[in-house]
């Protein structure tokens, strides 16, 4: 077990390579760059042209990249163009804040999902499984910015329920629990919103899963064991139709942290997301690979983590 | 009257077809359509048939396994179509099941020793540690040695996951067993050890079995008595040296002629129906055999033939005998 995560730690490193190479192709083949963003138009042509020398960008592409590499090595990722500070620094000043709508929403998901999946499976057809599959799709169907909208005009502005954006509110420092409640009060509608955007797929997919187990024939064993049906259904079903689960739950880690662009740019939301979005539009190189490749690390440890717990759940793919 | 163990009454399970928009039931399938069968104590019932023709339905559904659509299973006396969720649980104990595919009728993510001992525990008939002895000693009756007992199911060959079925109904002390064709997935040098080793158990602890199978010369090994189906009704039913030296119905006949004979030179009489099994949601008027039988005359269509006793316990339906 131990030689197989250390195998599949060294994998990652070609990968991580071949990915930084392409990802940085692609960023240098956006048109304009970071100095045209900031100053284009301000500023005389010669010394916009020094602002590119100083910043290295009169360089080839290639020269560029591996000089980003050899420092990435390192671990030096270089200076935010955008925020003058660090790219790792930037990253760990809003990726928690991300993070922190994210875990929340995830974990409603799955409180959600998993028992309104089970059970629209063990009932299928009827009243319950309909009305749940019409909602799935509802709101599998509605676009985040569409949902995003609709919740700030309901609950902020005809109800004046929940702030209409941020994370605190202006111009008052709360400390303690009263910090805490502001923040938990301006986290309410755009965790809805994402909770609502993912919902719908994760229970069709809980849904799929127990459908499929339910027919097994090691469930009628059970029955003709005669245990109560509560235990068919919780201990011989449901921990067999988890297996998949529980791969989507480690492919969910980078989600965790990747910010959702959208949502957070609609309420104003101070995450990594928002600020990718942003350094694409100031072409902050070096900051958007710092988190591109921040995004693969994650994602290959997630694929990691999903595979040595499908292990744990699944005897019959226990590793030796 | 007091060794009857099971008296299956004109026994019926419908499963509906839904259709059109609203998903509502337009027809069903007839799945078993009135049996009836006595099974006496210790004593092997073989019930053979082509695939489709109800023969696992019947066993799942006197079971209860699946719902009963109509008719009484009347076991040790008491009708088990009426016994309550719980009653029924109670009574799961004295009935078991011996599935057909040891691949997928055993729990992947239990090991042998909580697969077989689940019920033990749960009916709370006995604690852990006399459990867990209880199955090391079913086990090692069943030819496993009793250290498997943490593995997991799929860590055993078929012979060996199929002994694990027998072990987890047998557990439990049941008064019969229905092996729904319980060496159909296994090799043939595997199928016998399992039917020697069911009929060894059978002798020393005296239940009875419902033994469901399509292969005629298994069925004659093991059974007392054997039952036909045909398109969820039975046809014939007889003592083994009956049926099989002096077949009745005109489809029991022919199922006997396609049993392979070892001897090259013997020339024997081939019965070959043709057609296929007509479909159980839209079964023939008269007698369902009727479309393929050779000797089908007027009558068959209007009539059903009415399921009787010839004598010497010889049941058969059909107007020519």
């Amino acid at each position: 077990m131990g030689k197989y995560i250390v195998r599949r730690l060294l994998l990652m490193i070609p990968i991580l390579v071949g990915v930084s190479f392409i990802v940085f192709l692609l960023v240098a083949s956006l048109p304009g760059d970071a100095v045209s963003a900031h100053m284009a138009g301000k500023i005389s042509p010669e010394k916009l042209e020094q602002n590119r020398a100083l910043l290295g960008l009169d360089q080839p592409v290639l020269t560029r990249y591996f000089n980003w590499l050899g420092n990435a090595i390192q671990g030096n990722f270089g200076t935010s163009i955008t925020y003058k500070i660090p790219v790792t620094e930037v990253i760990g000043n809003f990726v928690w804040n991300s993070f922190l709508l994210a875990v929340v929403a995830f974990v409603l998901e799955l409180l959600i999902a998993i028992p309104v999946g089970v059970v629209s499976a063990v009932k299928q057809y009827s009243i319950f499984d309909n009305a749940s599959t019409v909602f799935c799709f509802a709101v599998i169907s509605l676009p985040s910015f569409f949902l995003a909208m609709i919740l700030r005009f309901v609950f902020s502005v005809k109800l004046g329920i929940f702030p209409l954006d941020g994370m605190e509110t202006a111009g008052v420092s709360y400390t303690g629990m009263q910090h805490i409640g502001d923040v938990a009060m301006h986290m309410v509608l755009p965790v809805i919103c994402l909770t609502l955007l993912s919902v719908g797929s994760t229970t069709r997919y809980v849904r799929t899963s127990m459908l499929e187990v339910i027919r097994q024939d090691y469930v009628r064993t059970a029955r003709a064991k005669g245990l109560p049906e509560r235990v068919v259904i919780y201990k011989h079903a449901l921990k067999n139709g988890m297996i998949p689960i529980v791969t989507f739950v480690g492919g969910a880690l980078p989600s965790l942290f990747a910010g959702a662009m959208i949502t957070e740019t609609i309420f104003a939301w101070p995450g990594i997301g928002k600020v990718f979005l942003d350094s694409i539009g100031q072409r902050d190189y070096l900051f958007m690979m710092g988190f591109t490749m921040f995004l693969a690390v994650l994602v290959m440890v997630g694929n990691l983590l999903s595979d040595i717990l499908y292990g744990v759940v699944d005897p019959r793919i226990r590793l030796k | 009257m007091d060794d009857i163990i099971l008296d299956v009454q004109n026994l019926k399970k419908y499963f509906p077809i839904r259709g059109g928009v609203f998903q509502h039931t337009v027809g069903y399938v007839k799945a078993v359509d009135g049996i009836s069968f006595q099974l006496k104590r210790g004593e092997t019932l073989g019930i053979v048939g082509e695939s489709g023709c109800g023969k696992s339905t019947a066993g799942r559904t006197i079971l209860r396994l699946h719902e009963i659509t109509g008719g009484k299973v009347l076991f040790n006396g008491k009708d088990i179509a009426k016994l309550s969720k719980k009653e029924l649980r109670k009574k799961r104990l004295e009935m078991q099941m011996v599935f057909q595919d040891p691949y997928s009728s055993l729990n992947p993510r239990m090991t042998v020793g909580q697969i077989i001992g689940e019920a033990l525990i749960d009916h709370k008939l006995m604690d852990k540690n006399q459990a867990k002895e209880k199955v090391e000693e079913i086990m090692e009756v069943c030819g496993l040695p009793s250290y498997y007992i943490n593995r997991y199911p799929h860590e055993f060959s078929g012979g060996q996951r199929q002994r694990i079925g027998i072990a987890r109904a047998l557990v439990l002390d049941p008064q019969f067993v229905i092996c729904d064709e319980p060496v159909s997935a296994l090799d043939v040098s595997i199928q016998s050890q399992i039917i020697n080793l069911l009929g060894d158990l059978q002798k020393e602890r005296n239940f009875s079995y419902i033994f469901i199978s399509h292969d005629l010369s298994v069925v004659e090994y093991i059974s007392n008595r054997v039952a036909v189906m045909y398109l969820g009704n039975i046809v014939e039913l007889a003592d083994k040296n009956e049926i099989f030296d002096n077949p009745l119905h005109p489809y029991t006949k022919a199922l006997m002629s396609a049993i392979p004979v070892p001897d090259p030179t013997r020339k024997r009489e081939r019965i070959i129906l043709s057609g296929d099994l007509p479909s159980p949601s839209n079964p023939p008027s008269g007698c369902k055999f009727r479309t393929r039988c050779p000797m089908a005359c007027d009558k068959c269509a209007k009539e059903a033939p009415e399921y009787r006793d010839i004598g010497g316990g010889h049941f058969v339906a059909c107007h020519l005998v």
